[in-house]
């Protein structure tokens, strides 16, 4: 194992500290399902940023010349995937939908990873009562059941104002801040062990402030598990954001998501099965990319769990 | 063992409690539900009338006093819409719901665990690859969508099944298979890895050498070992098929508590809102209890201090 690990002046036992990047791209590369997970997030990625750009049509623009009430088949006057219900491009939806469900994920998970990663290190790190409030605060969140609870806050909260933004901005809070206890208590595991060891001692006997222990010494070894969960929510919360669409609390219409497109698509699901097929396709595909990704990461980072 | 109970107990009265305050609390701080529950023609001495009778006009403090005494008693007040004891329209839709769940969690125990089993017991022959691409598939895709794709199939191209109410046998197929999807895929990966580890144990190979027929084998001395994190499993699922319960009813048109809470955070029906939220909360908790305590039934070893 030593002999593996390229030297690194950070390295010190090989056996108990971080692989070197090096090693850890090695170890990803041979995971082959993951390489193709991560190559086709990056694909989904760029099609999401690029939407404008690349897009057929204006994913709002009725097809007024063509439509006339029923859906486009596929192929149909140049809709490669064929149109909704009210005659819009379906490929241009699903490339802009790429952008809202992506955007709200990576925004969700970045709000949920540093809420959890705080709240975890603080508690890992003192212990005391400061820890016994934030679990005690976590078990209550964990034991309500996720999406009545998140059905109730959206519905309330962005039916207030019908303004896009304002309902994006919703969502990705509401997610975010709801989602966030599986991480603390990931983290609180880690930071446990973590303050006991040699380095967090040697750190604090230099005179360090606890800020700069728990996140300058303690948290880059904790990183691991953190990017791999972080990695995982990103797919739960594609999943979580398009069914609040679907439902009809998430995205609103106009604007369109992975989720809102399949809304519709239900009772016209005998007229245009693609309408049905298509959208979900993309949830499929990109959560099993990203779910594949994780497990390739968690092998990378971590060979021993 | 008693005192665990008791402390068990105490944290999920304090769950419940803190649930049904933060609902009250989100639904009410956002204005109070008259213009939404008032037909548009209605002039400003009707909608003050109307405020006034509900009790809207009065101090968050004391709408909340009231609703918590209340609701220590089991009454949630009016639902606004049916005029109706909220509680009583949640609980009369509770059967339906129950059938369905119920319905789901045996398709899990008689999929999800024989399949995890025979794939962990033929590896690499086509029985498991089948099951590990459907429960990849389940554990990707999500739930309404499936529900659409059954429906897709079996309703609209075969005829098979009706698409969507509430009667025979044939009614609960697509429903119950829709709900039962995600935590079939997850149990039989679980159960999968469960038996491989224990597979490779010595006393695995010791039955074996005794004699005894390859079904004792898996059964007796693998499964009563690897039953644990399947148990545990089995409690959690049960728990998401409450979450489920709300998307398949919403597809399928299926009268259950998941479909009114739906229709009732539509129409801003606070009551019934309540009333569901707290069931499904009362439910999570109680599940969750009694997969703790099933543990100590299930392996000896587990003590409660």
């Amino acid at each position: 194992m030593a002999a593996s690990v390229p030297f690194t002046p950070a390295v010190a036992a090989a056996d108990d500290v971080a692989p070197s990047r090096n090693t850890v791209w090695r170890r990803f590369r041979r995971h082959k399902p993951a390489l193709v997970g991560g190559i086709i997030i990056v694909l989904m990625g760029l099609v999401a940023i690029t939407a404008n750009l690349i897009t057929p049509a204006d994913p709002n623009f009725i097809d007024q010349v063509n439509w006339q009430g029923y859906p486009l088949a596929p192929g149909v006057a140049g809709h490669l995937l064929g149109t909704d219900e009210n005659g819009r491009d379906l490929l241009a939806r699903l490339m802009f939908g790429a952008r809202i469900s992506l955007t709200v994920a990576l925004f969700a998970v970045i709000m949920e990873i540093s809420i959890g990663t705080f709240l975890g290190a603080i508690s890992g790190y003192y212990g005391g009562w400061i820890d016994f409030v934030i679990m005690r605060t976590t078990d209550v969140v964990l034991s309500i059941p996720l999406l009545p609870l998140l059905l109730v806050i959206t519905a309330i909260v962005a039916g207030t104002s019908n303004k896009a933004s304002l309902n994006f901005g919703v969502i990705v809070l509401i997610i975010g801040g709801l989602s966030w206890p599986a991480v603390a208590r990931l983290v609180r595991a880690s930071f446990l062990s973590l303050r006991e060891r040699e380095f967090a001692e040697a750190a604090k006997a230099l005179g360090n402030r606890d800020g700069r222990i728990i996140f300058r010494h303690l948290l880059p070894n904790a990183m691991a598990p953190i990017i791999v969960q972080a990695t995982l929510e990103v797919a739960n919360v594609i999943i979580l954001e398009s069914t609040l669409s679907f439902l009809g609390f998430g995205i609103q219409p106009p604007t369109a998501s992975w989720g809102n497109m399949l809304a519709n698509a239900q009772s016209n699901i005998t007229v245009a099965p693609w309408a049905a097929i298509f959208p979900g396709l993309c949830i499929l595909i990109t959560v099993l990319a990203i779910n594949y990704l994780g497990d390739g990461l968690r092998d990378a980072l971590d060979p021993n769990t | 063992m008693l005192t665990y109970l008791t402390r068990r107990a105490f944290g999920a009265l304090w769950a419940l409690i803190g649930v049904t305050s933060v609902v009250f609390i989100i639904l009410h701080l956002t204005g109070d539900p008259t213009s939404v529950m008032m037909p548009p023609e209605a002039t400003q001495a009707e909608m003050d009338a109307f405020r006034h009778e509900q009790g809207f006009d009065r101090p968050l403090i004391v709408q909340f006093a009231t609703f918590a005494l209340a609701a220590a008693h089991g009454d949630l007040g009016l639902s606004l819409r049916h005029q109706e004891p909220a509680m009583g329209l949640a609980l009369e839709r509770l059967p339906a719901t129950a059938l369905l769940g119920g319905s789901a969690f045996l398709i899990v125990l008689l999929v999800g665990v024989p399949a995890g089993i025979l794939s962990a017991l033929r590896p690499r022959t086509w029985i498991d690859y089948a099951a590990r691409v459907v429960a990849l598939i389940g554990q990707s895709a999500p739930t309404y969508w499936i529900g659409l794709m059954l429906i897709l199939l079996f309703a609209v191209r075969l005829g098979w099944a009706p698409a969507s109410g509430i009667g025979g046998w044939r009614n609960l197929v697509l429903p119950a298979a829709t709900l039962g999807f995600f935590s079939t895929a997850k149990l039989m990966r679980l159960t999968r890895a469960s038996m491989l580890e224990i597979l490779g144990a010595d006393y695995m190979r010791t039955a074996r050498a005794k004699g005894l027929t390859a079904v004792r084998v898996a059964l007796g001395h693998g499964l009563r070992n690897a039953w644990l994190p399947i148990v545990t499993q089995l409690g959690v699922e049960l728990g998401g098929l409450l979450s489920g319960a709300i998307i398949t009813e919403t597809v399928f048109a299926w009268p259950g508590v998941g479909r009114l809470a739906v229709q009732a955070v539509f129409e801003r029906d606070f009551p019934v809102v309540e009333s569901v939220v707290l069931i499904a909360a009362t439910l999570f908790v109680l599940l969750n209890l009694a997969v703790d305590l099933l543990y100590a039934v299930i392996d000896p070893r587990i003590r409660y201090a």
